[in-house]
């Protein structure tokens, strides 16, 4: 389906990557959003609300985090696509919704732009260490999304792959951004929204008696149904069964939370986004992702012009993790060099990918800026010997 | 007075049963059912637990506002009074601890046409989700919230809750409560509800009227329904059975409506004001939403009718 015209910003910006965060959940189609007041994320949702009054739809500024992300979940299900925005601190208070998201099967979008923590850490300043929050955080088992801008342009495009996927497979998609992403201005294309394709909603055209709210047909994604469709549907946070009851049996719990984590693992080669460059022959392959992917690449060419043979692969979905890829990458080089604006997070899933095959080295920073290119040259140099 | 109770409890039509035997049960139609779940009968709740005579009461409230039923939705939070979201058939929702307000807030604000009920408890609503009943009440969301105060944590195992009274004795202050309770009336008239009342499961028939009521007003209502809850409140303080509840609340209950909410907080043994104690008017969010863009925006202001998502041609 294409982009409803009303929401899209057609023509060419100077833009920095939270308002194009911002025009790219309005031409998703997104006329819905719940906030709480936190840097560096607040200007996603200012411009918002400053937007959404001229195309048709609502924003609320609630009284904190826990509010805004279920008060989206509760635009969704009375139609709208929806979303929140937050940094560190208040990511750490929406975990609970994530996993509300995920066992209701919720489609909507949580956008982090990460900044330095723990606490409330480096409020005005970049860091990449939540993403392992984004995948772990809410308690017990699931699956979400996680999408790793590296520019304005990206902030914009990946905004609606985010909700496209949060629809497609019915699952909260982590838009995981950071300081220097969201606050740095570049050009944005956005194109006419007979370019732009949306995912609508997957929604039952069943008959009342007929509709499963939790049944699926093989693809292991429910239709859903709306408030005030006549349906009369029960969402609940227990394990439910295909009725949406509770039901707290063994088999009904195996069922629904292997449902909820295969939905996702067994569609990972169509989710997973990369961007590859000279892996064939590499000695060394970097794997980086968000900003600290364009300082990589400096230093991808510095060890270039060394004669070093070191190929890049960028993580554009952090998770759900690509973790055959690495496998095969691994088999034929020498190491992976992973530099991330955390003490070691998305490296251990490479390492762990890498299952020995290759070495992994990881180039650790603690936040507050981003890396030297020399010290990911360093050790790029270091796991070419 | 408990045979009158139950007659109007149980039953529904005039049939007495004695003058025509048990074939004429068959053709009794009890007419809360239709707004009930009938396949996920039994219930949780313990007998004499007052939570099921809310829900009947609300049943009726639903028949004599004569609301209509496809537009909707009900909203609960998380404990006893929280698993009422499961038993009507209505579109509902069983959300996160504390955060049915919030939760129903997207529900209307997304979509303005829904009628949309909160129906959870008081631990619920006025501690761990007490900012977003103060804020919703502030804002003026058109949510009609029930609010069933049973004076205790139940669904854990009766902890202190911020509406047990002094001097009860629960498992977190099994030396007796010595924090002082919410008096919720007072709380969210001041925060901002248009609409507030108080009754007790002895006062059904009350009780169904404000909420009928409650349906006719635009902006935050509040329902307080004083209730039983035997198992973990009156076991441990030594006040009987459901049976005892009934015969304390219609000795210690007084009507006095329009009572200054200031007055209405409660003891562990002492009188329970009931009755509607606030009915105003002020305009809801969505309206002062409305006209606030209307004002600076004016043409270029786009109204949320375009705010559902398109969806998927329908296949033939």
């Amino acid at each position: 389906m294409k982009a409803d015209p009303k929401g899209v910003l057609t023509g060419t910006h100077f833009m920095d990557g939270d308002h194009a965060c911002c025009e790219g959940a309005l031409a998703a189609g997104c006329r819905f959003a719940a906030g709480y007041p936190i840097t560096p994320s607040t200007e996603v949702v200012e411009r918002f609300a400053a937007r959404v009054p001229k195309v048709g739809g609502a924003f609320i500024q609630m009284e904190d985090e826990l509010a805004a992300s279920i008060t989206l979940q509760g635009g969704v299900w009375a139609g709208a696509k929806a979303f929140t925005v937050t940094s560190g601190p208040g990511f750490s208070l929406m975990m609970e919704h994530i996993g509300y998201a995920a066992m209701t099967e919720t489609p909507c979008v949580f956008v982090d732009v990460q900044r330095g923590g723990p606490s409330t850490g480096l409020p005005t300043l970049p860091a990449q260490a939540d993403m392992m929050q984004a995948k772990w955080g809410s308690h017990g088992d699931y699956e979400i999304i996680a999408l790793c801008p590296n520019s304005p342009q990206e902030c914009f495009d990946l905004t609606i792959k985010a909700f496209n996927l949060a629809e497609e497979y019915r699952v909260p998609v982590m838009f995981m951004m950071d300081e220097v992403v969201g606050h740095m201005t570049e050009k944005v294309v956005i194109p006419p929204a007979d370019q732009i394709e949306v995912t609508p909603r997957k929604h039952t055209h069943k008959s009342v008696a007929d509709y499963l709210p939790y049944g699926t047909n093989g693809d292991m994604v429910p239709e859903m149904a709306h408030a005030g469709d006549g349906y009369n549907f029960h969402v609940t946070g227990l394990t439910h069964d295909e009725r949406g009851y509770p039901n707290m049996t063994l088999p009904v719990q195996d069922r629904m939370v292997r449902r909820l984590q295969n939905k996702i693992l067994s569609a990972v080669d169509r989710i997973t986004m990369t961007e590859e460059e000279q892996i064939e022959g590499a000695d060394v392959v970097v794997v980086s992702y968000g900003i600290t992917s364009r300082v990589a690449q400096r230093a991808i060419g510095l060890a270039r012009d060394r004669g070093l043979r070191v190929g890049k692969l960028r993580l554009i979905t952090a998770w759900p993790f690509p973790e055959k890829k690495i496998r095969e990458i691994a088999k034929k080089i020498k190491a992976f060099v992973v530099p991330e604006l955390n003490l070691g997070q998305m490296v251990r899933e490479v390492e762990r990918s890498a299952g020995g095959q290759a070495k992994t080295f990881a180039v650790s920073h603690a936040g507050g800026g981003v890396h030297n290119p020399e010290d990911i040259l360093k050790v790029i140099v270091e796991a070419s010997r | 007075m408990t045979d009158s109770l139950n007659n109007d409890l149980l039953n529904t039509d005039s049939c007495s049963g004695d003058s025509c035997g048990d074939s004429c049960l068959d053709d009794v139609v009890n007419p809360v059912e239709q707004f009930l779940r009938s396949d996920r009968v039994p219930h949780i709740w313990c007998p004499g637990c007052g939570i099921g005579t809310t829900v009947n009461s609300f049943a009726r409230a639903l028949i004599e506002s004569k609301i209509e039923l496809g537009s909707l939705a009900l909203v609960s939070g998380i404990g006893c009074t929280g698993r009422v979201a499961g038993y009507v058939k209505l579109d509902s929702f069983h959300t996160t601890h504390g955060r049915a307000i919030p939760f129903a807030t997207g529900l209307k604000l997304a979509n303005p046409k829904l009628n949309v009920v909160v129906y959870s408890g008081d631990g619920d609503l006025s501690a761990i989700g007490g900012n977003h009943l103060i804020h919703a009440a502030r804002r003026n969301i058109d949510l009609k919230v029930i609010c069933v105060n049973n004076l205790i944590y139940a669904m854990t195992g009766g902890q202190t809750a911020p509406t047990t009274p002094d001097h009860s004795t629960t498992s977190t202050n099994p030396y007796g409560v010595f924090e002082p309770s919410f008096n919720l009336p007072h709380l969210v008239e001041a925060a901002g509800a248009v609409y507030v009342a108080r009754w007790t499961t002895y006062h059904v028939k009350q009780l169904s009227r404000s909420i009928a009521e409650a349906f006719s007003k635009k902006g935050f209502s509040f329902i307080e329904v004083i209730s039983p809850c035997p198992t973990l409140y009156q076991r441990r303080n030594k006040m009987g059975d459901g049976l005892d509840a009934m015969k304390f609340y219609k000795e210690k209950s007084k009507v006095k409506h329009g009572c200054p909410t200031s007055e209405v907080g409660m003891t562990m043994t002492g009188e329970i004001i009931v009755g509607k104690f606030v009915d105003r008017e002020r305009p809801d969010y969505q309206t002062m939403m409305r006209a606030q863009y209307q004002e600076s925006l004016g043409d270029s202001f786009v109204d949320q009718s375009s705010v559902q998502v398109q969806e998927e041609p329908v296949c033939s």
